[in-house]
């Protein structure tokens, strides 16, 4: 791999460009892996960056049915955070946050993780409770999190409404500074690029078919579109195609896939400098370094897989915006698009060995996966490379269901699910 | 958005009016504190999640206001029949191969 820098676009400028080399290469498939990564999005690509760089395993390849990054990692809003409410979230979402300082370098890839600040806004008296309630456990956690005034927040988002005749008028908000975005095609090629450099293959267009399994229950391997690939080790990744997956294996999930939707404006000069969020009219926005509005909405109500929403989803979410930011009610949207979430019944992740040996899952984020990437790659490669949890992925178990030890953030996630 | 046909009021109406309640034919135990661990579980947190043909429950919320079951495709969001709540589990569905 050569290292992207600042004397080689000189030296390339040069010779006309004639010599950037492929970010990572397409192989053909082998007979056999070490370990198999089902799935090319953020995750599975951290999973095997780590899993060469931390554990030396690089015999590793990484499926993915359609393109590299193609799924919910270039579909989502791209807000990093770890302002979560439970000590085991705060762990692992923490830890991920750590890991986005740094990554670029680290990658040599601009990721463009931008610290520019996440505010959750407080309409009514239980908003001021919860998110306060969050302040404290965040910093008992050493979690940076802070409570602003309408006034602070106005002043820290100024495009904001803090009108008390608004229809949903702001009497607070909470603010975590370590917050903000990164660029999320960027995460996927980054990872992409540095697994590859160390001798991971990444096959597209590949589609597991069904999970291998030996007498002794043990994985042997996946059946592919493009033949069966062998492994000891397989760690599934799929996103809302999880339990499909874990379906092949027979295992059964307690996971329910939903369309999210999300939408970009036309681009305009800066406006909005930080991300802002608000639980109780669902709505999130930040403004890309492009100059497009980036705005999350929720989730359709039933189960689907067909990768588009309710156009009444979008139109609820745009409502709320037009309130809290009166200055954008005659911004044109250009793009809307939906991908599938896969969500657990507590709305906290599964990363854990399964019933199955040889057979590892990492998925249940729900809305909320695009900011844990590197975290969760780096826990699950330990998970996968040790057959034993790291300290901090150890809680997220899938056993946690029939124990009852659940790490219930469903109602302590900053927006309503 | 949806069109729903609500099997009460005999007619089709937007989503809007509805509030889906998740899986259908998922039947708690009659003898519920005597449920093993592993069988609460499945009760409680277990879901087929199917990418394909799924059996769901429906409520007709600003409408007559009951619950119904309903088979629709998750992949094209489709309905294929819905049916009044108590009624059997379609062993055939129409248009479907099985």
């Amino acid at each position: 791999m050569k290292k992207y820098s600042v004397f080689a676009i000189a030296r390339e400028a040069m010779r006309g460009h004639k010599g950037w080399e492929e970010q990572w290469s397409s192989p053909e498939p082998k007979k056999e892996y070490d370990v198999i990564i089902v799935g090319a999005g953020g995750h599975g690509l951290a999973t095997a960056y780590y899993l060469a760089t931390v554990h030396g395993i690089t015999n590793v390849a990484v499926l993915e049915k359609g393109w590299l990054g193609g799924g919910n990692t270039g579909r989502n809003t791209t807000i990093i955070r770890s302002n979560y409410l439970y000590d085991e979230s705060a762990g692992i979402y923490d830890h991920a946050l750590k890991l986005w300082d740094g990554l670029s370098q680290e990658l040599n890839y601009n990721v463009m993780y931008s610290a520019r600040g996440v505010m959750m806004l407080a309409h009514n008296v239980h908003d001021i409770q919860v998110l306060k309630r969050h302040v404290h456990a965040n910093r008992l956690n050493g979690i940076d999190n802070e409570w602003l005034t309408p006034e602070q927040a106005k002043e820290f988002c100024p495009p904001l409404n803090i009108s008390k005749q608004a229809r949903y008028p702001v009497v607070g908000a909470a603010l975590q500074r370590r917050g903000g975005t990164a660029r999320h095609d960027a995460v996927a090629w980054g990872y992409a690029r540095g697994a590859s450099a160390r001798g991971v293959h990444i096959i597209q267009n590949c589609e597991v078919t069904g999970v291998k399994r030996a007498a002794n229950g043990a994985v042997t391997g996946v059946e592919t579109t493009r033949g069966f690939i062998g492994a000891k080790k397989v760690g599934v990744v799929a996103a809302g195609h999880s339990s499909v997956i874990m379906n092949m294996a027979g295992v059964r999930m307690p996971l329910e896939s939903y369309p999210l939707q999300a939408l970009v404006s036309e681009p305009v000069k800066p406006v909005v400098p930080c991300v802002v969020m608000s639980n109780t009219v669902h709505a999130y926005i930040s403004q890309s370094d492009k100059g497009e509005l980036v705005i999350g909405a929720g989730t359709d109500q039933y189960v689907s897989y067909s990768q588009t929403g309710g156009l009444h989803i979008l139109q609820h979410t745009l409502d709320a915006i037009c309130e809290m930011f009166p200055i954008f009610t005659r911004m044109k949207m250009l793009r809307s698009w939906g991908g599938i979430v896969d969500v657990t019944p507590d709305r906290s992740p599964i990363l854990a060995k399964t019933p199955v040996p040889g057979l590892y899952v990492n998925c249940g984020w729900g809305t909320g996966g695009f900011k844990a990437t590197p975290g969760s790659g780096h826990v699950f490669a330990h998970t996968i490379a040790r057959d034993d949890p790291h300290p901090i992925n150890a809680p997220f178990t899938i056993e946690r269901f029939r124990t009852g030890r659940l790490i219930d953030e469903a109602a302590a996630a900053a927006v309503a699910h | 958005m949806l069109l729903i046909r609500c099997p009460y009021c005999e007619e089709e109406r937007p989503e809007l009016e509805f509030r889906n309640a998740g899986e259908a034919h998922i039947a708690r135990s009659a003898n519920i504190t005597g449920e093993s661990d592993d069988d609460f579980e499945k009760f409680f947190f277990i879901r087929s999640n199917p990418k394909g043909i799924i059996y769901e429950r429906w409520r007709h919320m600003h409408g007559c206001a009951r619950f119904f079951n309903a088979v629709r495709d998750t992949v094209t969001d489709k309905f294929i029949m819905t049916y009044k709540a108590g009624e059997p589990k379609p062993a055939k569905v129409p248009g479907v191969a099985k």
